[in-house]
Order: C-alpha cells, then structure tokens, then sequence
C-alpha cells in the first residue's frame, strides 16, 4: 500500500474540486442561461475530455505545458520550475480533463429552474447577486453535489493523462492509479489489489452520496 | 402601502409587432384583455422590467421607471411592482414564510415576523405558513403567490392570468378574494386576462390588446354599454357590466336593492353590508321589454327606461336596443319583429323588465 500515493491522489482530488465548481458554476450557468451564438460549439469543447481518449488529452496537455510551449514558458518564469511532471502541472490538467464532469450536472440543474422562478426571484426584489445566492444555488444544488463527488472519484482514477503531463514522480506525480499499475508492473499483486479495494470503495462512497444528495434534494421541494 | 397610477407607452418592432399605450389610473383594477399571443403578457413583464422594448415610457405615481430616450431602465429588483405569475413561479425550496421574508429585504428584520403573519393572515393561510408549495393545493399556491407579491409593499400588483391555472369552481372564490383585497388596500392592479369574466366581474378601466395594439379603452361600464367593443364584440354575448352598491336589504322577502345612479334593482339576497360596492351583469337577452305595467308576473324589477339607439345585433332576425335610466345604460336584445310591434325608436319610452335572478350581482 502506498500511502503518500494515497495521500497525493486525495489532495489532488479536493484541490481541483475546490478550484473547479467555483469555475464550472460560472461556466455552466453562462451556457444554461446565455443567448449567444457558438453555443454548441463551447458546450463541445467543454465535452470534449468526455469522447478523446485520455491519452490523446494527456499528449496535447504535455505538448501544451511543456517548456516551448507560452504556457509551460510562462510558468516556468514565474514559479522557476517547469509546469510538466509537477503537482501544479497535473492540478491543471486535472481540472481541464474534469469540465465535463463539473459543468454538465450544474447546467442541467441550473436549466431546470423555470425562468419564471428566476424573473420572480427579481420581482421579490433580490439582486441578480442576491438572486443567484438564495434561489439558483440552492435550487443547483443537488447538480453542485454531482458535480463534486464525479469530479473528486474521477480525479482518483484518472490515469492516462496523469501518466502522460506527470510522470510518475513519488509524492509529486504519482497517484494511487499511477502506484497500481507500477505495483503491477512489479508482480506487487497484493499491495495492487489493496489500493484497487481503495478506489472501488471511493467510488462505491461517491455514489451513495450522490444519489443521497439527490433524493434529500428531491425531499427539500416537498411539503 | 401607497397606490400609484400606472402610465405606460411600449413599441417594439420584433419578434412581433407591438405598440401600446394605456393608463392604469390609482387604486384601481385594470384588465388587459385580449386573446392568447396577442402581446398582453409581454406587456406586463415590460412594466415589470423584465422585458426589454425598443421604445419604452413607463412611470407610476410621476417617478419614471423606464424612459428610453433618456436612456433610463431601473432594474426590475428596483422596481416596486408585485408579480403573481401565471403558474406563480414560487420558490419550490422555500416555505411560505419563507419566501414572503425573501421579499421584505427593504423592511427591518425586526419587523418582518409581524408582517408576515399579516399577510398570512390577509390571504388566510395562517396554517399554512410552514409549507413548501409542493404541499399546497393549486388555490393556496395562488394566494401565497398573491401574499408573496404583496410583502414587497408594491405600489403595482401585476397578475398574469391568475386564474388560468385553477378549476371553474376555486375561481370563483378567488376572485372575490381578490376583489377584497384590492378595495381593502385600494391597490393599483393591472391584470392580464383573456376571460372576459374577469373583467366584467373585477375590472373597473379595461384595456383590450390585439395583435400588439390597443383596440379600445376605458371604463368597463362605459365599454360594455357600447355595442361592439373592438376585440371584445365577438368574444361574448351583449351584457353591460355596472358599478354599484348595496343600498338595503329586505330580509323578509330574502331580496336586496342595489343602486346605480337612479336605477334600483331587486336581486336575490347578496352577503355584502349596505353601502359595500357591487358588479351588475345584466345580459342584453335577460332584459324585456314593454309598452305598459305587466301584471301577475313573478318578475321584481319593472324600470322605466328611454330608447336611445337601435343596432344591428350578431344575427340578422335581432336588434340591440341601447336604453338609459338616468345616467345609467341598459342593452336589451329582441327581434325585429318585437322592435316593429313597439315602435323602438330613440326617444321613445318603454319598460324594461328585469328578471332578479337574471341580474348577476358579484360583491
């Protein structure tokens, strides 16, 4: 078992949660409620991390943070340190390959709140802040939830792309799914088969939340 | 609560033509009336702010609220209108009490319990104040839209059909709900409808809207005194509609007197003090009429009327005869025949003969 892999997979989790649904709340409520033309074509691009296969996402990434690149340069000049095959690299990547996962439950959520509801949140005479604050939100909420337990259990497992932008690095780069297939790799079946229980007990977790939070939600709009 | 009057230019050219100009005057109920799609809903939300216009002058009470040629649009929260939607649009998360506090952000907090028990109260759901709307029925969800409405303190109460979505029978009841509410605080209401019912039973000033234009305008009585009112002719059969009041009660005959002007009529006994105001209906094909005093008859109101006008009438075997009593009009419907047999001409003075229970008094 290898506990800073652990331990590196669940920081890597709660940071891009952290920073993503404040993002992904922005985005989703722009594409559930703008008029704009090119629409589709962001709610395509934001799907995009969904249809590519992981190690497609992870090759541009790499190509993208790398050092000839203006995004690897840029950071390198600022933190002194190259973006790839580093903790900050892979929290970037991380929460590209995540959109999907994020903004889809909250602009469905968000979309299914009648307009009406929204244009009565101002006649009460809240601000579109206020508005957003005591009506969409709590109304979002289960979709919030979703959002946040999908984006932490698929943070967990993503293996491709953190193979490609990070590497394997102890305690920088390697998550737990990266520690499994090196355990593999090594003939180590039992400490493999001990961080698989792992995250088939993570995701088995994420999902009873999930579907909880719904029904509580569901339970919240009753008498 | 202060009442204001309501003034309001709109012009709009798409995605339908719009233009439309009317007064809502101070304490008032207002009925925006015309068939469905015909712009009267875009109207409202446009008063309300939550629709843009190319042109648009709204004011209530002097202050302007929407001036684009001054470059003027105060956001709808800055507005002190009360909306009650057409399907309420209340916060399904939210009880009742809680939602009448969401809208009481321009009162004290230490004043906001009371208030709410008031309107609760005002809308009789006093029980019913934990409840999220999920467990209300259609009629209680409508009178806690009204309440929430009303706990922002408006000076305009907007009501997009408000009684669309509930069955024939709540209707009823709701509307007289909303006949006392609105004299009780003399609101400025403006009311979408396309259920002429509505404005012959609530609405004093009636504006009709087709196809994003106002056909006619005015006052109910004055309006439905007229023959054919543009947009409203074909939508229903002759009636006029009167303002006015309860002036005794016979107890022992279980009969009251209502008056208007210098017409009194009998009707059934009605559950309104003296003094308290009544809507008449009296439908053109209910009215009779005579040359002498009919005698033995059941009928209670015999009235001495003058021909003004005879019209053609929808079909061709009949003619609107337009009677005054004073300054009150009548429309009575006969044929042709009965207009020849008693010489119905203007000038001329007959009988009107009105059934009580013909006369729909709603108090």
């Amino acid at each position: 078992m290898d506990w800073t892999a652990l331990g590196l997979s669940l920081r890597l989790g709660l940071v891009t949660v952290v920073l993503l649904l404040p993002l992904s709340f922005l985005l989703a409520r722009w594409l559930a409620f703008g008029r704009f033309r090119g629409r589709g074509l962001v709610e395509a691009l934001v799907a995009l991390p969904l249809i590519l296969p992981p190690t497609v996402v992870g090759f541009y990434l790499l190509v993208a943070f790398g050092r000839g690149s203006p995004v690897g340069a840029a950071f390198e000049s600022l933190f002194g340190q190259p973006l790839v095959f580093s903790f900050e690299g892979l929290v970037l990547a991380s929460l590209l390959v995540n959109l999907p996962f994020a903004v889809q439950p909250m602009q469905n959520a968000l979309a299914a709140i009648p307009p009406n509801v929204r244009d009565a949140a101002r006649c009460c005479g809240l601000s579109p802040l206020q508005a957003v604050r005591r009506v969409e939100l709590p109304l979002a909420l289960p979709g919030i939830a979703t959002a946040a337990v999908l984006t932490f259990a698929h943070t967990l497992g993503e293996f491709g792309v953190v193979l490609m932008v990070g590497g394997s690095i102890p305690g920088e780069t390697r998550t737990i799914s990266i520690a499994i297939y090196d355990r593999v790799q090594a003939f180590d079946e039992p400490a493999a088969g001990s961080m698989a229980l792992v995250l088939l007990v993570t995701a088995v977790i994420a999902l009873g939340i999930t579907n909880t939070l719904a029904r509580r939600a569901a339970g919240r709009t009753g008498p | 609560m202060t009442a204001a009057g309501l003034a309001v230019r709109l012009r709009r050219a798409a995605p339908f033509a719009l233009d439309v100009a009317f007064e809502a005057p101070a304490g008032s109920m207002t009925a925006l009336f015309g068939p469905s799609g015909s712009g009267k809903t875009t109207v409202l939300r446009a008063i309300a702010g939550l629709q843009a216009m190319d042109e648009a002058q709204v004011s209530c009470g002097g202050e302007a609220w929407t001036d684009t040629a001054a470059g003027l649009t105060l956001p709808p929260h800055r507005r002190p209108v009360g909306f009650v939607f057409q399907d309420y649009a209340l916060f399904p998360h939210l009880t009742v009490r809680e939602q009448l506090a969401l809208s009481m952000g321009h009162r004290p907090a230490a004043e906001r319990a009371a208030r709410i028990d008031a309107l609760l109260e005002l809308v009789r759901l006093q029980e019913l104040g934990d409840r999220r709307p999920a467990g209300l029925s259609g009629g209680q969800q409508q009178r806690a839209a009204l309440a929430r409405a009303l706990a922002r303190d408006p000076q305009v109460l907007l009501l997009d059909e408000p009684f669309a979505a509930v069955d024939w029978a709540l209707r009823e009841s709701l509307r007289r709900e909303l006949v006392r509410l609105q004299r009780a605080l003399s609101l400025t209401v403006v009311l979408v409808t396309h259920d002429f019912e509505d404005v012959a039973k609530l609405a004093s000033h009636l504006v009709v809207i087709e196809r994003g234009a106002v056909t006619a305008s005015g006052s109910v009585q004055a309006l439905t005194g007229r023959n054919a009112v543009p947009g409203v002719g074909g939508w229903r059969e002759p009636a006029i509609a009167l303002d006015a009041v309860v002036d005794a009660h016979l107890h022992d005959r279980q009969l009251s007197v209502i008056a208007a002007g210098t017409l009194r009529l009998e009707v059934p006994a009605i559950a309104a003090p003296v003094g308290a105001p009544v809507r008449l209906q009296v439908a053109a094909r209910e009215v009779i009429l005579a040359s002498q005093r009919p005698e033995g008859l059941s009928l209670h109101n015999v009235v001495e009327a003058e021909v003004v006008a005879v019209e053609p009438a929808s079909h061709e075997a009949l003619r609107l005869v337009h009677l005054s009593v004073g300054d009150i009009r009548l429309l009575s419907l006969v044929t042709v025949d009965a207009q020849r047999k008693l010489a119905l001409a203007p000038g001329k003075p007959v009988l009107a003969l009105i059934k009580a229970v013909a006369i729909e008094a709603f108090a």
